[in-house]
This record gives structure tokens, sequence and C-alpha cells, in this order.
């Protein structure tokens, strides 16, 4: 029982939060530039930011992850930290030789006034910056918004700072990939192609952070966005954002800047949001939705009829990302399941209205908080007052599901504890149909666990 | 990969043993280069994993929500009892409390951390942002404590005030602070304290197991398997007996000067070093022979059954090649023996933390050829391993999926170890998982091997 501590009683707490569920922006914003091809991210900040990124990154993908850092020391805390970006940015080039280095700053270097925009435009005046390379920036204080704040602000800068307008639109459509993993991204460019359209999808860690076993470790896998394609997305003839959080905003960065219009999607998880997304793309594009995607939405809603009554009424605890838990929350009230808890750690009132209204129209008795506060330990006590049939989060649940003794799936950010995410998509139609074997295999094994030996059955 | 070198800036940090020619030492004890994609952490680390163990403390830490969330239970380290050091707190500093300042809010969690869970002590780890905001956690650690009648211990592990050895410092003061505070009644005069030794997959128990058969008693571990009553009584033993000597040196010389505890170093890793710190602690207690006598026994018991169990492995890794990169030099030393004792060589060695000395020693005990490291990167481990073609990495959890990428075999000595790799019994774990881990039939369907279709 480690955590037996845990009470009933829910308190109000005015400073304390007990088992996270979210953590610093900066994190994201590594995630995040790991998906643009020939790009090495840089910590702005002391070498433990890196090093503790790096570290969760690799536990989360098995794979190496490479990054760097300012290394900051006192003198620098003191004087600011723009000698040290300036000595990473030479080094950079000189060793690592990425195409592009990709800055993301921490609550240290914020809160000493540091400048990226400023730093790296003396960088690229005193020359620093070689022929054809980049430095791109993003600000990612991690005492605002949480890891997921930290990847929509890093997307949003490679729209902001890559993408130009040529005066000539090109036959292409941009895709903004909110908070997803490597073989999500790579099923939303199989759907694209299969939808007949051409896309830039950025960022794109497929081929990243998934990459092949060859022998060699090489410092920069062979996916990722490419700079072109970045360049590019500015003559596309529109975007459509997946992820109102962690999406939307390079969306907008590239409405303004290049006037690209938008459309902004929940990410495809479930029956619902993948219609809307397969919909999107036909509308927007002019495109008939062809056969083949017609026959995966068919399968999908095939199994949700075989299996209906293994579904119906189960109580379900769910923990994350905003932009995962939304249509997420809509799949399993599609599947007549009942949503009971819901908690983000992260904040922000768009996603807070977002899922009151989901819940409000669909599951009005749903307890749900995000923000601050809104950790694992509140939604243990609310577990423990209204127990629950299965709990979805990342790989911190399965204190609460053993606890509670109950069948979890691993869904989210990090998943430390198992494979599978990196390789198996949970979007579109075939990887909500993963997503619908997955909850049906932890509940029936639970049944068939706890069955009666006479109630035991063969055929399910 | 063959066209990157060696980091500019790097070069006095690398070494190949060449005993024909004069060498200069290894610089090390440096911070890391900015720009380098090092393997290293920083002070508020070091502190964390020295005080993790203690398991019916509270650690808040008292910054934004990142420290506290990736130092969330990513550490082995095993409680025989209460698990407080498992669970994850922090004040998650927002943008109001950095203006304003975050020590109302540093003190309503304390106050509410011990109500809830009624700890025997807490820690306060301030990290980064609270160096700069100047929250002063002292003023309010001393009124919680007051106000609560437990021990409440600032931590001063701000991120970028050193390196992670300055954590390890800033943990040791801590510690400082709590013994001395409990009695010593009844404590033998055949006692010791265990330092350094921080219980990952019971590694603790194993060594606390020896020495107890050995008549001696062990008055406190720290901190693995770690309680506060116990910490305050340490100053009752005879002997400190320091294993990870980055982390715990420092506390021992302390003792020492306050509380005239003598100190000895030693490892427990692999069979020569095992015996050794049995035999050593021995030597302290010459008016007792039996604690000698007993000491052989264990040694002479224990490598009765592990060795015959050895030849096997050792049969198969025969001329394998190994690569050492940890964090402290002193696992090193031990790593060599051990896998020489396995019938394998060592052609990288290296660590994130080692001083001047432990580069002599290494270099001294190092075959000729020899890589050796201070503070290394990806880059440069990838470059050696297949140069020196190491059959073998053992490193933590950043170097792992580049051994594996390589296709080359790993074991983790670090945080993530699953079996205990100390004692006798983890001199056997270790050649155990060396040898699935290089003998696997993965790597031959690896590119490297020829295994490509």
């Amino acid at each position: 029982m480690l955590l037996r501590h845990t009470s009933k009683e829910v308190k109000v707490r005015e400073g304390l939060t007990i088992n996270p569920a979210k953590t610093c922006q900066p994190i994201g914003a590594m995630y995040a530039a790991l998906g643009i091809h020939g790009c090495l991210p840089h910590s702005h900040g002391s070498q433990g930011c890196c090093s503790y990124h790096r570290s969760t990154l690799t536990r989360h993908y098995k794979e190496p992850v490479m990054a760097a850092t300012s290394s900051f020391t006192e003198g620098a805390s003191v004087f600011g930290g723009q000698a040290n970006l300036l000595a990473a940015i030479d080094t950079i080039f000189a060793v690592y030789d990425p195409d592009i280095i990709a800055v993301h700053s921490t609550c240290l270097s914020e809160t000493i006034g540091d400048d990226l925009q400023q730093i790296t435009k003396k960088a690229s005046d005193d020359g620093k910056i070689p022929e054809g390379k980049y430095v791109i920036y993003a600000s990612t204080p991690s005492f605002v918004g949480s890891h997921v704040t930290g990847y929509a602000n890093m997307v949003a800068g490679m729209a902001n700072q890559f993408a130009e307008s040529t005066g000539e639109k090109k036959s292409q459509y941009n895709m903004i990939a909110g908070w997803m993993e490597p073989s999500d991204m790579r099923e939303i460019k199989r759907l694209a192609k299969v939808m007949g359209i051409n896309i830039v999808l950025f960022p794109d860690t497929s081929d990243v952070l998934d990459a092949p076993q060859t022998g060699k470790h090489v410092f920069y896998p062979k996916g990722g966005t490419t700079v072109a394609e970045l360049k590019s997305s500015g003559d596309s003839l529109a975007s459509l954002a997946l992820g109102s959080i962690s999406a939307e905003p390079a969306a907008i960065a590239l409405e303004k800047k290049c006037k690209v219009p938008f459309e902004t999607l929940d990410i495809p998880i479930g029956l619902s949001a993948t219609d809307r997304f397969i919909m999107a793309i036909s509308k927007v594009a002019g495109v008939a939705v062809p056969d083949e995607i017609t026959a995966e939405r068919g399968r999908l809603v095939d199994v949700m009829a075989d299996m209906e009554q293994y579904l119906h009424g189960k109580r379900v605890a769910l923990f994350g990302d905003p932009d995962q838990l939304l249509p997420l929350t809509e799949f399993l009230l599609d599947l007549s399941m009942k949503p009971v808890h819901i908690v983000s750690g992260t904040p922000g009132q768009r996603f807070e209205k977002q899922m009151r209204a989901l819940l409000e129209e669909r599951s009005p008795e749903t307890n749900f908080k995000s923000g601050l506060h809104a950790d694992m330990f509140l939604l243990h006590q609310w577990m423990k007052n209204e127990p629950v049939d299965l709990l979805i989060g990342n790989t911190y649940g399965k204190y609460m599901a053993r606890d509670e003794d109950i069948p979890f799936i691993r869904f989210g950010f990090p998943i430390l504890d198992r494979i599978g995410h990196s390789y198996f998509p949970n979007i579109g139609y075939s990887g909500s149909l993963r997503m619908l074997e997955k909850i049906l295999n932890v509940l029936m094994d639970r049944q068939d666990r706890d069955a009666l030996e006479e109630k035991f059955e063969l055929v399910m | 990969m063959e066209q990157i070198g060696i980091l500019e800036g790097r070069e006095r940090q690398v070494l190949e043993k060449n005993s024909g020619v004069a060498q200069a030492d290894i610089a090390c004890d440096t911070s890391s280069l900015s720009g380098s994609v090092s393997q290293r952490a920083c002070v508020f680390c070091g502190s964390r994993v020295v005080l993790y163990p203690v398991a019916d403390a509270i650690h808040l830490v008292h910054g934004p929500i990142g420290c506290a969330a990736y130092t969330w239970d990513i550490r082995g380290a095993v409680s025989s009892g209460p698990e407080l050091h498992r669970l994850s707190f922090s004040t998650d500093l927002q943008e109001m409390d950095v203006i304003y300042g975050g020590e109302k809010k540093l003190y309503h969690s304390l106050i509410e951390l011990i109500e809830q869970y009624k700890p025997k002590a807490a820690f306060i780890y301030s990290t980064c942002i609270v160096g700069l905001i100047g929250d002063d956690i002292d003023a309010v650690c001393k009124k919680v404590a007051k106000e609560t009648g437990i021990p409440v211990l600032p931590v001063h592990s701000e991120g970028f005030k050193g390196t992670k050895k300055d954590g390890y410092k800033a943990a040791c003061l801590a510690l400082m602070k709590l013994i001395g505070t409990g009695s010593t009644d009844g404590i033998s005069k055949y006692s010791i304290n265990i330092l350094g030794e921080f219980n990952l997959a019971g590694e603790a128990w194993i060594i606390r197991q020896y020495y107890e058969k050995m008549g001696i008693e062990v008055v406190s571990t720290l901190t693995g398997d770690g309680r506060i009553d116990a910490v305050r009584r340490a100053h009752g033993a005879s002997l400190n007996v320091v294993q990870c000597s980055g982390s715990m040196t420092w506390l021992a010389k302390e003792m020492e000067e306050k509380y005239g505890i003598p100190y000895i170093r030693v490892s427990y890793f692999g069979i020569e070093d095992m015996s050794k710190s049995l035999y050593d602690v021995a030597l302290h207690f010459p008016d007792r022979p039996e604690i000698m006598e007993a000491a052989k026994q264990i040694v002479s018991e224990e490598v009765k059954t592990l060795y015959p169990s050895l030849q096997k492995f050792k049969k198969a890794l025969q001329g394998k090649k190994a690569a050492i990169y940890v964090g402290g030099a002193f696992k090193t030393f031990s790593l060599i023996k051990a896998l020489r004792s396995i019938g394998m060589s060592v052609v990288l060695a290296g660590s994130q933390t080692g001083n001047k000395d432990d580069y002599a020693r290494l270099k001294e005990m190092c075959d000729e050829g020899t890589v050796i490291v201070d503070d290394s990167n990806p880059v440069e481990l990838s470059k050696f391993i297949l140069e020196k073609e190491a059959d073998l990495l053992i490193g933590g959890v950043k170097e792992r999926p580049i051994a594996f990428k390589l296709g080359v075999a790993f074991c983790d000595h670090n945080h993530e170890r699953k079996i205990p790799l100390a004692g006798f019994i983890g001199m056997y774990n270790f050649a155990l998982e060396v040898y699935q881990s290089v003998m696997s039939p993965v790597w031959q369907f690896a590119p490297r091997k020829g295994g490509s279709l």
C-alpha cells in the first residue's frame, strides 16, 4: 500500500501539490524540437534540467535523446546567461553540427531576464550562425503552464520562425501535431496519404524516437520535419491544428504571419474525433472519403457493437493532458462507459470550458478538475470516495491501480514501464480500435480473474 | 559519427593510457562546457539522490513542478517500512510566487504535509528559482519546526550553485544537523554506520547482514532504508564505513572532526572489494578477534559457493571487452576488478564526478590503451565503444539506449538496477546480468555483427 496515506476526506490545500499530474514546460519544448530534422534541442538553464528531461524522454522512448545545455553557473545567474548561450551556440555548431538549434528557456534563465530573441539575434549579428543553419527559440518558464504549454510554445516558435510566404500557394496542407507519440504522427501521415492530400506535418518525431537498430548511434536520425517543409508551411492552403492547447498556437502564428487559414480539431482519438478529422480533411481539400477509410471506420464500429455488453456503464477515472483527455472522454462516452473522475495538472480556461461543455451535455455528474492542485492525490481521494472499474493515465497511475486493485491502462506521458506507445498509434479508426482492445482486455481479464468457477466463461 | 571528434575544450578530460610517455593529469572537477551534451545533472539532483532513501521523512521540493516531477520514485531505494520517500511533494511555484516570493506557500505546504503524513522530519529542497527570488527558507523551516516539533531541514540545493557534488554536500549538511540529536544509550562499542549505501534493490540489507553476522552493531545506514531516529544517534557508532565516496566522504570527515569517529572507505562490489570491506571493519576492532574470525568465515563460505558458480560465466565471457561510464569513480575501481574476475577486460573507464586522485588511481589500475574520460558525452562514448570494440557498456539511464543502438550489451549500475549488485550474492547477480546481456541472441541480428538482411 504505497499510497496508504491517502485520506478519503478531501481538504482544500493552500500550497501543496502531491503526486503531480503534469510536469514543467521545458521538457515539452525539448520533445517538440526533436520533431525537426537535424535539430539539437538546447536547454538554457542549469545542467540538471537538461539531464532530467533527457532521462525522462529516454525512459519513455527507450531511445537516445540528444540535447545540449547552457550549464549555468552561479556567475551566469548573476550576470545573465547571454555569454553561456553564445558560447553554447559556438560549441554546438562546431562540434555537433546540427542544422538547427532549438533553444528553450527555463525558470532560471527566465527569472534572471534572459531574452532569447535578443540573444539569438546577437548570435546571428555576430556571425555565430553558419550559412544555412538556424537557431530558433521558445520561451518556456517552468512556473507557467505545464509540459503541454512548453510543447505548444516550441511548435508555435517553429511556425513563427520558419514559415515564409512566397506569394505562391502550394497544393499542400499543414497538419500541426498536438502532443502525440511518433506512432500517432506516422498514422497521421498514412491517413493523409490515403485521403490523397499532401501535408506538411510538424513536428514529426516518427523515425526520430522510434528509430531502428542499425548498429550506429546516429546523432540526428532520419525523421523529423525538414527546414524546407517548415518554410513552405507559409504557402500551404490551410492548416489543421490537432489539439486546441498544444497545436492551435502554431496555427494562429501561421495565420498571422502568412495568412494561412486554419481549423482547430481534437486529436483524432476515438470514433467521433476521427470522424471530425476525416470530414475536415474532406471538406478543406475537397476530396471524397475513400473506401479504405470507410472500411476502417466500419471495423471500429463493428467491434464497438460486438462488445457493447462488456462496456456499458463501466466507471473510469482518467488523468493526463487536455488535448488527449477531451477526445478520450468523448470516446468513452461513445462506448457507453462512464467517465467518473477526470484530472489534469495543466491549467487553462480553454480546456476547462471545453471539458465542462462536453460533460454538461453528456455526463454532468463527472468530477473534473484541472490546474493547480489537480494532482493524483486528489484523483486518488476521489477514487476512494467513488470507486471506479478502470484507471487510464500515465505510468504513475500504477500506484493507485495497485492500491485500489483496479485494471489500469497506460496512456499519456510519461510511460516508463511498458513499450508500445512508440510503435502502435492510439489515433484514427485503427488506433481507436487498439485503444478499445486494450480497454476490453483489461476489463475482461479482470472479469475472468474474479469470476466464480461456475461463472467462468469460455465464450465471451 | 566518424567525422565527430572530441569536443573542443574537452581534450584534457580524455586520456588514453600510455605508459611509454609522460601524460598530464586528467582535468576534472569542472563544470560542463556550455553547449555540451553532458550526461551530468545538477546540485539539486545530488542532494535529492542522497537524502531520497530516508523513508520516514517528507521530501518537499520548493520550486516549479518539474524538479519534483522528474525525481518522483525514479530510484529503487527500498524501505522495509514507511515509504514516504516514494511520494512527490512540490510547492509548484507559479508566476505570482516568483514575483511575490514563495515563503507563504512553502509554510502552508509544510504545515499541510506534516499534518497529513505525520513524518519524523522534513527535508526542504531549494531549487534554482528559490535561490534567485531569495526566499528565506531557513526562517520558514525554523518556524515550522517550532510549531510542529519535528526537525525541518533546509537543503540548499539550488541547481546552478555548483555541480552534483555540491548537492551531496548540501545533503550531508542537513544530515549533520540531525546527527547528534538522538540518544546513544546502549550502543555497542563494536558498532558502525554504513555511509553511502542507498539500499538500491535491497543492497543495504545484504551488507548489514554480513556485519551483524560478524557481531557488529549497525547504528544507522546513511541513507539506505533510512530512518530519522537512526540518523539522530549515528554519532554513537565507533566507525564510519563509507561507500560511494563521492557523496559521503565529506560527512565522514565532519563526523570525525565533531565526534571523533574515524572512517574507512570501502566498496561492496566484487569479491575482492567486498571481502576487504569486511576485513577492514574487523581490523578496526582488534580487541575482539572473534570479529575477524567471523569475517573470514563469511568470506570463505560465500566464496566457496560463489566461485564455482562464476566459472560458467567466466568461460563464456573470457576475452570480452567492457566500457564503464558511471557516476562515481570509486565504483569504477570495483567494476574493473569485478569484470576481471569474470574474464573481461576494460577498454574505457570514466566517471561523472571523479577527482584528481581518483583518476590517477584509475590510470594505474587500467590496462595499456584504456581510454579514461571525465564528464563524457554520447558522441565520445559511442566513438570509443566502437573504436575499442567493446562488448558491454556499464552505465546509467541515458547510456543504455546508446549501447543498444550500437549493438552492445548493457548493465545498469545506477539507479535502475533491478537486482542487488552489492555483496557476494551481488557479484553473482552482476555476472549473471552481464552474461545474459553479452550472450543475448539479439546481437546476432544486429547489423554490426553481420545480422542484416
